[in-house]
């Protein structure tokens, strides 16, 4: 999907800076779907199923998945000038406003009423967070072999507080050893 | 001279791009344990509030990467963290895009993905139990935490009113 398009439209890399710019600050806790909407219903960048591609490929590799979608999509228009133009674009502007808003909270974090209300959206943005981690298990949950590594992950994240890094180390190569093997 | 705290945010935040499988939200239990238990940069309240305020403003979940280096070191250790969780990645998505149309329908890379599958769900699972652990102290919290998960998995509620509803009911100092 990345080269060799011949139905592509043609993006300059302003057009790039400016669509994700514009993306970069449409959501909150989450921007894909924003994305989703600029790339191909509004400036059909991307076909869905370009998208779906992309997406699936943002989302398998590390590092945030709208950053990598971003480079993804510059990169395929304009090479490296592209995927830092998305990029940039995709990042300045919230960037600019959390620490602004960073600055004015620590101005008035004194505030009875400010601090209650950052822990009431840290409760409710928990629950949207379990809620993200439950709807991406839904594929995986009568795979009795990727429940049992979703459940270890688990334990050793969040009961045993293990570092990350080990845990990666050791259940990443596992658990794709597992699928290898188990291949159809 | 360099403030050595921006030298060590940025080694951490570094590291953390390469190790962030499901984005942002897969990483933060490393970053509270990081934050918080190892550094001492920062309390569970501290953490909480800077999730609270990547929630509350608009863009990516990654800002709360950005808001933890503001904490320890100001703006610049805010853009340091940033530019350190997205340096690798970025690299690294480039140079496998390139390759991609090759690999799409490999054997290896379906493995990886169908593997690092449940991973992914068992990280971002931690997230939301160490996000409540840390900033849920009243039954009522745990209620809008529950709610919230109830209404997100059930209905096409968009999640701003989630977010809205809390902290109308934190302000009134409910939560």
């Amino acid at each position: 999907m990345i080269d060799g398009e011949s139905a592509s439209p043609r993006v300059s890399i302003g057009a790039l800076f400016r669509g994700f710019l514009i993306v970069g600050v449409s959501g909150f806790g989450g921007v894909m779907p924003f994305a989703h909407r600029m790339l191909v219903e509004r400036r059909r960048w991307l076909t869905e199923r370009e998208f779906t591609e992309a997406l699936s490929l943002s989302q398998f590799l590390p590092g945030p998945n709208i950053v990598n979608l971003s480079v993804i999509i510059g990169r395929r228009f304009q090479g490296t000038a592209g995927a830092i133009a998305a990029t940039v674009g995709l990042l300045l502007l919230p960037l600019v406003i959390v620490l602004v808003l960073a600055t004015l909270f620590a101005q008035f974090a004194y505030i009875d009423a400010v601090r209650g209300a950052c822990n009431g959206v840290s409760a409710a943005a928990s629950g949207l967070i379990l809620s993200v981690a439950l709807k991406m298990a839904r594929p995986i949950r009568r795979n009795p072999r990727q429940v049992t590594i979703a459940a270890i992950t688990f334990a050793a994240i969040a009961l045993l507080r293990l570092p990350l890094l080990w845990v990666l180390a050791v259940l990443a190569p596992i658990s794709i050893g597992l699928e290898w093997w188990k291949r159809s | 001279m360099i403030n050595p705290l921006l030298v060590e945010l940025a080694l951490q935040f570094l590291l953390l791009s390469l190790l962030s499988i499901g984005g942002a939200n897969a990483i933060i239990p490393e970053m509270h344990l990081r934050a918080v238990d190892i550094k001492h940069w920062m309390t569970d309240a501290d953490f909480s509030q800077m999730f609270a305020l990547s929630q509350a403003a608009p863009g990516p979940n990654v800002l709360i990467v950005s808001l933890i280096g503001w904490k320890v070191a100001g703006v610049a250790g805010g853009i340091v963290s940033m530019l350190a969780m997205c340096g690798p990645s970025f690299v690294l998505t480039y140079q496998i895009a390139r390759a991609w149309d090759r690999f799409r329908d490999a054997p290896l890379r379906i493995a990886i993905e169908r593997g690092l599958a449940p991973v992914t769900v068992g990280l971002i699972l931690s997230s939301g139990y160490v996000l409540t652990q840390t900033t849920d102290h009243s039954w009522l919290a745990y209620v809008l935490t529950a709610a919230t998960l109830a209404v997100a998995l059930i209905t096409r509620v968009h999640p701003l009113w989630a977010l809205a509803v809390g902290a109308a009911l934190g302000a009134a100092g409910l939560v």
